[in-house]
């Protein structure tokens, strides 16, 4: 066959294209499109709110703290230099420094009271997280926590005004009871938190925290749609 | 060749010493991939044996398909799964996949380790016992 330059440069450059097309071709059968879909039986609210009726805590009682670190694979590592806790008792004292009043009676000032992440409205903790691990969702208010995108730089920690947040600062698995397949641990060097239970809510479940609670405690929690809700579930609460 | 002899002993010193990492790993031959066991409790209960997607795409993509669970559960709450089939998936490492595929030692570390990849998955999700080392 006689080659000119003309013919050589036509067929050459005419396979160059087609090498470019084969790739393309082969991978458009088996492109993937993410789809998902939608959940049915999960709890939807705008603002989530918990109430916590602290006259009907039983004295000593650690109930719902146990069931939400027993969910949540929450490290017990003995001692309180290394804590790690989502939900915990705090003196009223420190809980409500704003409360302080000379007339307080000692007894009601070192009252245990039960406190956990406050789900923020403007969390100071996602505004200085530098990965964004730490988010707001808008759709229900709750502060999450992503750990595959934790660094544990602890901005959060210093960040929080409330002590909400706690960095494990050793591998928490050897101080783990029993792991609950249900949920992950976490890794030396990340932080966590209280999730408002999103993973129990998404299964259309209370909070575990809540589940827990005695019947005669009042523990509520509800969705809000305007102040005047909260102000209700308040008053709901009292009135038990 | 002026000092040929030396020359060319010293090249096959060289050669062979060169060479000698492919000679130590096996005169060259590849090494075999190892074989998935797909004999699983799970895997016997299901009536057609069909992973969340076809097994080539499983194969070649499932850090993608992990990947795009993992963002979308934890970032915009997605939780169910719909493959081609319309068939719906919760999406979770723990319980979809290890559901399944509990046998994590020889069906995940087996081809991790042959293929030299080290994912950091399982230092936070659980492993079913059966699957541990």
């Amino acid at each position: 066959m006689n080659w000119t330059r003309r013919s050589f440069l036509k067929w050459g450059s005419l396979a160059l294209v087609g090498l470019g097309v084969r790739p393309g071709a082969a991978d458009s059968g088996t492109a993937e499109v993410p789809r998902f879909a939608p959940l049915s039986k999960n709890l939807k609210g705008r603002r989530w709110a918990m109430v916590v009726d602290s006259r009907k805590c039983p004295p000593g009682c650690r109930d719902c703290i146990e069931a939400c670190h027993r969910v949540h694979n929450v490290p017990d590592f003995g001692n309180p230099k290394d804590e790690v806790k989502w939900i915990w008792n705090e003196p009223f004292k420190d809980v409500f420094p704003g409360q302080e009043h000379p007339l307080l009676g000692e007894k009601l000032r070192e009252r245990p009271i039960l406190v956990l992440c406050n789900h923020c409205d403007n969390p100071p903790c996602v505004r200085v997280c530098p990965t964004r691990a730490t988010y707001r969702r808008p759709e229900d208010g709750i502060v999450m926590m992503d750990y595959h995108r934790c660094i544990g730089c602890r901005f959060c920690v210093a960040g929080c005004p409330y002590g909400a947040r706690s960095m494990n600062f050793r591998d928490p698995r050897p101080f783990l009871k029993a792991i609950d397949p249900r949920f992950p641990t976490r890794t030396k060097g990340v932080v966590e938190k209280c999730n408002f239970c999103e993973e129990r809510l998404a299964q259309g479940l209370r909070p575990a925290c809540v589940e827990q609670f005695r019947p005669v405690a009042g523990f509520i929690v509800q969705w809000l749609i305007g102040p005047c809700q909260f102000e209700q579930l308040v008053r709901h609460a009292r009135q038990q | 060749m002026y000092n040929g002899g030396k020359i060319l002993a010293g090249l096959l010193v060289f050669l062979a010493l060169g060479s000698s990492p492919f000679w130590y790993g096996g005169g060259g031959r590849s090494a075999s991939p190892p074989a998935l066991p797909l004999d699983t409790p799970g895997i016997r209960k299901l009536t057609a044996k069909q992973c969340v997607e076809p097994a080539p795409y499983m194969k070649a993509s499932h850090m993608t398909l992990l990947e795009t669970w993992r963002e979308s559960v934890v970032r915009e709450g997605n939780r169910l799964y719909a493959n081609q089939e319309g068939k719906q998936f919760s999406m979770s490492l723990s319980q979809t996949c290890l559901g399944c595929h509990s046998n994590k030692e020889k069906f995940c570390d087996a081809c991790h380790s042959y293929a030299g990849v080290k994912p950091a998955c399982w230092s936070c999700h659980t492993v079913p016992p059966e699957g541990r080392p």
